[in-house]
């Protein structure tokens, strides 16, 4: 009996304050759509990023004078560096090879130019944890030995995508931050609004003794409402964009399918819970403020 | 501290609720100064005992609906205590208030009745909120608009009742719980003579049937006819209380006073009943 009371009453306050509920109303689907929408592609993003930064690897060169001693020599105490996770040879031959299927304007007529292999066979260095890798170029760079000629490690490329991925990110959560902050002030306005337009019921509700919280759940409801709804017209019309156009492409091209991103079914819960929530902060501001009972 | 008083005041308070001899409504020396400086009341002391019909009379802005909004508890006092059954009010939680104000029936000049319901669905409402049941509601609804005699408007709206009737109403409203004490600030202020004694008629009722009841009003006229006890409150100070008193007395109030004070001791040990 009191929850329907409650819920009438929440109905009849939302009735009279149809037009601010409406506006807090596209404010948190506003809100849960652009979440709705970033949250993926900073995982995606993210997830390059670290994609990325698994492959970071250091090269050692080795000079073309060292002895194959000196060459095993090196290759150990790699290995005995802490930190290594994995040390590759590669030959003269092959990093030709590599160089000329990268780029292969470049390297095959510069070799034929040459008339000899330019490049130096190296050890690539894969490190267990990537933010590790400078210290451990610079043991490399201490140990001094006599086969190895110069340590280049292709951290600057990563350090690149990063702040880029960093930056997508915290435009993401400024956007949203601020979006999040005009729900509550829509929502808590539209209650303010109810707050008044109710408040002879306020009034008597007090005088014959109603208890406080029998006097704020009708309003906590009503923007509880607002946020529900916003809510779940902002999923709706995700999944019409995610059905439409995200399917289609990602049957096609396995690329848009390849870095993980939050399940769909979590994502909808994750958007209702924020709006539900931003919504109910913003009717408890409100209620905190106007109505001292 | 405070709520190791409280608890073990909480049974002898009920029991103290219960003797008669436990005043209904008492001030005790109660100040209350408002946030500009203006004096609501200036060191009251007085006692109201069960059953008893209590006009509390003055010219605007003597202390007669700061006395009312006290009892509420809807402002607190600046000084003094205000026991209602024996309970003080300023020890009371603010969780208890809704509790303590379903004991007391407030009537207003202006009625204060929900606009767009219906008088049945006026009185529904204020049990509604303080979760009566929808059988209880509908068993006691109709039973109190009978007492007023409004059977016959349930389904109007407010606007479409007269002043009286919207006064009964409002009187419905308060009395639908039968509460022990009875408020009534200016409940005839805005009717005319005749319907006026009809609404003193029905509160009359009501006190016969057993409640305190305290009407705050500046109706001469009603008050000398009803002949009950009269509270004079002027700049907030009692300057008069007298048993079956009329609106002013014979008397000038400062002879009357000096009287009074002779005869009762400046009201400390009450009046006698």
């Amino acid at each position: 009996m009191p929850f329907t009371f409650f819920l009438r009453e929440a109905l009849r306050g939302l009735k009279r304050s149809s037009a601010p509920a409406l506006a807090a109303l596209l404010t948190v689907l506003l809100t849960a759509l652009v979440l709705g929408v970033f949250i993926p592609i900073v995982q995606a993003t993210t997830g390059t990023a670290n994609e990325v930064r698994s492959r970071v690897v250091a090269d050692v060169y080795i000079k073309d004078a060292a002895t194959k001693s000196q060459q095993d020599e090196l290759k150990q105490s790699l290995e005995d560096t802490s930190g290594v996770k994995s040390v590759e040879y590669i030959s003269k031959t092959e990093a030709l090879e590599r160089a000329q299927e990268k780029n292969p304007k470049a390297f095959k007529e510069g070799a034929e130019l040459l008339g000899a292999n330019p490049l130096p066979a190296s050890f690539r260095v894969t490190p267990e944890d990537p933010d590790k890798l400078d210290s451990i170029v610079a043991t490399i760079n201490q140990s001094a030995q006599p086969a190895m000629d110069e340590v280049r490690n292709r951290e600057e490329d990563t350090d690149k995508i990063l702040s880029a991925t960093g930056l997508v990110k915290a435009l993401t959560a400024g956007l949203a931050a601020l979006l999040v902050f005009a729900s509550i002030a829509l929502i808590a306005n539209t209650i303010r609004l109810s707050l008044f337009a109710r408040r002879r019921e306020v009034e008597v509700m007090k005088l014959v003794g109603a208890t406080n919280w029998f006097i704020r759940w009708p309003f906590v409801i009503e923007g509880v409402i607002v946020g529900f709804f916003g809510g779940l017209l902002a999923v709706l019309l995700l999944i019409i964009a995610k059905q439409t156009f995200i399917d289609p492409l990602s049957d096609r091209f396995a690329l848009l399918a390849g870095p993980d991103t939050i399940d769909f079914p979590l994502l909808i819960v994750v958007l209702m819970f924020a709006s539900i929530a931003v919504s109910a902060i913003g009717s408890g501001i409100t209620l905190r403020r106007f109505l001292r009972v | 501290m405070a709520s190791v008083r409280t608890e073990q005041a909480g049974p002898r308070a009920r029991r103290r609720a219960q003797d008669p001899n436990v005043p209904v409504v008492e001030f005790r020396d109660v100040s209350k100064v408002y946030g500009g400086g203006s004096v609501g009341l200036d060191g009251a002391t007085m006692q109201i005992q069960r059953g008893e019909f209590v006009f509390l009379v003055g010219p605007t802005g003597c202390g007669k609906s700061t006395c009312i909004r006290l009892l509420m508890k809807e402002i607190e006092p600046s000084k003094g205590e205000l026991f209602i059954a024996g309970r003080e009010l300023g020890g009371m939680p603010r969780s208890r208030v809704p509790y303590m104000r379903r004991n007391i029936g407030v009537v207003f000049q202006d009625y204060k009745l929900l606009p767009n319901r219906t008088v049945y669905d006026n009185v529904a409402y204020s049990l509604q909120v303080i979760g009566e049941s929808r059988q209880e509601i509908r068993r006691k609804v109709p039973d109190i608009l009978r007492l007023v005699g409004l059977s016959t408007k349930l389904h109007n709206y407010p606007d479409e009742l007269s002043g009286g009737e919207q006064q009964r109403v409002s009187i419905a409203r308060a009395f639908v719980n039968h509460p022990p004490l009875l408020l009534a600030d200016e409940p005839t202020g805005n009717l005319d003579p005749e319907t006026s004694i009809g609404i003193m008629q029905l509160i009359y009722r009501i006190n016969r049937a057993g409640t305190t009841v305290v009407v705050a009003t500046h109706d001469s006229q009603m008050v000398d006819k009803m002949r009950r006890r009269v509270v004079e409150l002027r700049e907030g100070r009692i300057v008069r209380d007298q048993l079956s008193g009329l609106y002013r007395p014979d008397e000038s109030t400062t002879e009357f006073a000096v009287r009074l004070r002779g005869e009762l001791g400046v009201g400390d040990e009450g009046h006698p009943n």
